[in-house]
């Protein structure tokens, strides 16, 4: 399959895979569509450039060989020809700067918004809130783990899709404030014309207005660890009563799924809850079988953090680890519910057979009211 | 016994009766000629880039399709990162530091190194820094998989494989700064009478600028390499929002090393290929002057754009607009120094061996490197580019076929006058077009695979990317393959080539060339007489004795 796609590469390039891979993904926003065009130029112009300039030299590589015969003149300088070589390029530069400039101003202009939303990166996930709506949510990675290792299992968005994407209205000018609760990721959508670093401690600003409807789809551009390569963003642009109707459907279920922090939940439920969160959050260092990276990620199973010193367990989830950066303070992104779930999963799944249950109430005790 | 205090020797006692070359292992370990430590810089290069070279094909082996095949993606993050820093701080540096040794003193008439027994020490550092790059893979949670570039907070993460890397690079630093103090202080006070500033090779001023530039940002690196260390460790918090530190500042401290970094790998390129072009085109470089003006100016400037690394961080616009506009005029000096070789080039009478392929292959895809480099300067458009193979395309079109080819540029002109011996030219000539053909098979469908989308530095991917990766894979493959042709024809040629005449280039005019092939071990211990004209073209020298 690849060999063929090769042969086919070099043989002969149809048009429409020409257009649809060698450049700039179709823009969906005015942006984006002034960043295609302003590359396009950029693309004529340093194209016509080595045209020109390689021109000259090839033609002199014909004529002037000593195999042709060509006798050496001996000029070494001629002041009128290097002020014109170093002027022309000057103004062709300002030319271009011109328009450059007009774009910057525009992108940086993130005044006048009418929907605002809060993006924070996580390793290696996506968080959106709603800041005006009062909705939040986390975008995971939905490609499933055996799609990685196995052809079969691979969709067309294949690590290009999420289990909730971010949703925003046509015809509005969106104002994503970005940060990050660990290292700098970037949030970039090609076709909205849209890449800014998400920085821990600090807030960034970028807008952007979606002319029409559709799913656009994007990756973190800023290397962030392990799993840089698998947090991707997905965008749906609905049409404004569209929206309207996602956002009151959203507001509804929200409101549904509060959960009495006091509820005593049974063993199988936790379990059935805490394998879904583990899923999410936990599974790329420790891995599905609890076996960890050995080195790396401590393996959970049979671990005696995860079989004896519960106390310890439920600290480290909530307030991550002071030996190692990379397992995060899970209480700043998870409810006592969630965490009580994985904590409970952790403890009876694979080997660990401890039969303890971690409740909701346990978790809020530990977080000593803080929460 | 006799080698080492032969070898310590100052080069004027030698004249009294030491004659004999150092022999065995101690010429080595405790060398001070400048042709020794020059070959063990080339040597210990070679080796580096083959070490990064392999690195570099597990990346593309991973890469070939879709999917997780032989790599976890830490491992794959390791191998970027090593990649990276070794081919940088491994290869290419230490290669241009070798020629540098190897060169100068024959070029202007120096008898050695101003500071040979730290010469020694400049050499001698660089292969525990290597040999702690290289365990650090076997270290608990690996070695460092934050990119080349380290980037805080992310490098504060990892297992003890960055301690290692820090290290490293404190020592790599010491060296590179090491050696070009010695470089520096040769040039201004070794030159032979009549070897007049304005007058010197294109390659010693090259190094000379080079060598400020690696004093002025070695030290950069080193201080912010150590802010992470002590960040890792004794509860700093420089990069740590948290602790009243700042993530952004370690991108703006780096790249104040970087981006002059850059430089530092390409204007000593530039001086090489200002020989081998007027040698074999027969005729003299036009525009010196503006030449060593142009390479100064681009010295000066690259300390002036260091954020355009850093256009998607959110920086102001005015920031934005400066660092563009500074970026851009960059491509005013650079293409003076393009225009140049092409008007030496003009009206000569040109004939094509291999350095003179690798050099107009140089200019050629150097410049495909320097105007994708024009369309990442606009901020505007780099917003798109930044972070993706676009960007991985370009700074290997700058430094594969930019640095590098210009290095087999310069190990094959110089061969002769090294060894004493010809290289095969038919083997020569081969190596060239097979690495010109697979290094643009390689590196040129990146700009696609960038444009249409593909962050850099994953190690898996969506199918819609898939064909142009595994062209790259094929071409990587192939491209590396051909390294060995070059490796061959090296270590053939060393024993078995043909006896080199002393100029074995027509049209070679500068001072290695006036003396017997290969160098004599202490050349020029009597300082000649010289008439000089422009780029260090001799056009008289009296007197000058060797051993």
């Amino acid at each position: 399959m690849a060999s063929r796609r090769v042969l086919l590469l070099l043989t002969g390039w149809s048009p429409a895979v020409l257009a649809a891979n060698v450049n700039l993904p179709p823009p969906v926003t005015g942006i984006a569509q002034d960043i295609y065009d302003l590359h396009m130029l950029l693309l004529y112009i340093t194209g016509g450039i080595f045209v020109l300039v390689f021109g000259v030299m090839f033609w002199a590589i014909l004529r002037h060989r000593k195999s042709a015969g060509h006798q050496a003149k001996h000029f070494h300088e001629n002041t009128t020809v290097e002020i014109i070589w170093t002027l022309i390029p000057l103004l062709i530069l300002v030319a271009m700067a011109w328009p450059a400039t007009r774009l910057i101003l525009q992108q940086k202009s993130s005044a006048g918004a009418e929907l605002t939303i809060k993006v924070t990166g996580y390793q290696w996930k996506w968080h959106y809130d709603y800041l005006d709506d009062g909705i939040a949510f986390m975008s995971h990675l939905a490609t499933p783990q055996s799609a990685i290792h196995q052809v079969a299992d691979r969709g067309e968005h294949y690590l290009l899709e999420v289990d909730q994407p971010l949703v925003v209205p046509t015809g509005t000018k969106v104002r994503l404030l970005l940060t990050a609760n660990d290292v700098i990721h970037a949030w970039w959508v090609p076709q909205l014309g849209v890449k800014q670093d998400a920085i821990p401690g600090f807030v960034r600003d970028v807008w952007f207005k979606v002319d029409r409807p559709g799913t656009y789809r994007g990756q973190c551009a800023e290397l962030c660890g392990k799993d840089h390569g698998f947090m991707p963003i997905v965008v749906e642009a609905k049409a404004q009563a569209d929206y309207a109707r996602w956002l009151a459907a959203r507001k509804q279920a929200a409101a549904a799924n509060l959960e009495d922090p006091n509820k005593v939940w049974p063993l199988a439920e936790l379990m059935a809850r805490g394998e879904k969160v583990y899923t999410q959050n936990c599974v790329a260092c420790h891995q599905a079988n609890g076996k960890g990276i050995p080195g790396a990620f401590p393996a959970l199973d049979g671990s005696v953090m995860a079989t004896k010193d519960k106390p310890g367990h439920i600290d480290i989830v909530l307030n991550g680890s002071k030996k190692n950066a990379a397992m995060a303070a899970w209480g700043k992104q998870l409810s006592d519910t969630d965490i009580a779930a994985v904590i409970t999963y952790e403890r009876n799944a694979w080997g660990n057979h401890t039969g303890d249950v971690v409740q909701p109430k346990d978790i809020k005790a530990a977080r000593g009211g803080k929460a | 016994m006799t080698a080492i205090d032969s070898a310590l020797q100052p080069a004027h006692d030698t004249a009294h009766g030491h004659h004999a070359k150092p022999g065995g292992i101690t010429r080595w370990l405790f060398a001070t000629n400048h042709k020794d430590i020059g070959s063990l810089y080339l040597w210990f290069a070679f080796s580096m880039f083959i070490f990064g070279g392999v690195l570099a094909l597990c990346i593309r082996a991973e890469l070939f399709r879709p999917g997780l095949q032989f790599w976890q993606p830490e491992l794959f993050n390791q191998f970027t990162t090593l990649h990276g820093l070794i081919m940088v701080f491994g290869a290419i540096m230490p290669a241009f530091t070798g020629l540098a040794n190897w060169m100068l003193p024959l070029m202007i008439g120096a008898p050695d190194m101003a500071f040979a027994r730290m010469n020694n020490w400049s050499f001698w550092l660089l292969p525990p820094a290597a040999l702690l790059l290289l365990i650090s893979f076997a270290v608990p949670g690996g070695a460092a998989a934050a990119g080349w570039t380290l980037y805080a907070p992310l490098s504060t993460q990892m297992g003890m494989g960055m301690d290692l890397t820090i290290f490293a690079i404190h020592i790599m630093g010491v060296s590179s700064i090491m050696g070009s103090i010695n470089i520096i202080v040769t040039i201004l006070n070794l030159r032979a009478p009549g070897m007049t500033m304005m007058k010197m090779p294109m390659f010693a001023w090259a190094s000379l600028i080079t060598a400020y530039l690696i004093i002025a940002v070695m030290p950069v690196l080193a201080g912010v390499v150590t802010m992470v260390l002590t960040d890792r460790h004794f509860g700093t918090h420089f990069f740590n929002a948290a602790g009243g530190g700042d993530p952004v500042l370690y991108q703006h401290i780096f790249w104040f090393f970087g981006h002059p970094e850059v430089y530092i790998m390409a204007l000593p390129a530039f001086g090489i290929v200002s020989h081998i072009i007027p040698t074999f085109s027969r005729k003299p470089l036009f525009g010196y002057t503006s030449m060593v003006y142009a390479t100064s100016s681009i010295a000066i400037l690259s300390f002036m754009v260091w954020a355009h690394h850093m256009f998607t961080t959110g920086m102001p616009a005015t920031a934005q607009l400066f660092f563009m506009y500074a970026t851009m005029l960059i491509a005013v000096p650079t293409g003076v120094k393009v225009f140049n070789w092409i008007g030496t080039m003009w009206q000569g009478s040109m004939s094509f061996e291999t350095p003179m392929l690798f050099a107009i292959g140089f200019i050629c895809l150097f410049t495909v490197g320097g105007l994708s480099g024009v369309t990442l300067s606009i901020a505007a458009i780099d917003i798109q580019l930044q972070d993706t193979y676009y960007v991985v395309a370009h700074f290997h079109y700058v430094l594969v076929a930019g640095a590098l080819f210009s290095l087999f540029a310069a190990v094959y002109y110089w061969f002769p006058k090294m060894t004493g011996r010809m290289y095969s030219e038919f083997w020569g000539k081969f190596h060239f077009w097979w690495s010109l053909l697979w290094f643009n098979v390689t590196f040129f469908p990146m700009h696609f695979l960038g444009l249409a989308g593909m962050p850099r530095r994953i190690p898996d991917y969506n199918m819609q990317f898939t064909d142009f990766n595994t062209l790259a894979s094929v071409g990587a493959f192939c491209f590396g393959l051909g390294q060995l042709i070059f490796f061959a024809n090296m270590l053939h040629s060393l024993r078995h080539g043909r006896p080199a005449a002393a100029k074995p280039w027509e049209g070679a005019d500068t001072l290695e060339w006036q003396i017997a092939t290969p160098a004599p071990y202490h050349s020029f211990v009597e300082a000649p007489d010289l008439e000089v004209g422009e780029n260090g073209r001799i056009n008289a020298m009296h007197g000058g004795k060797h051993h």
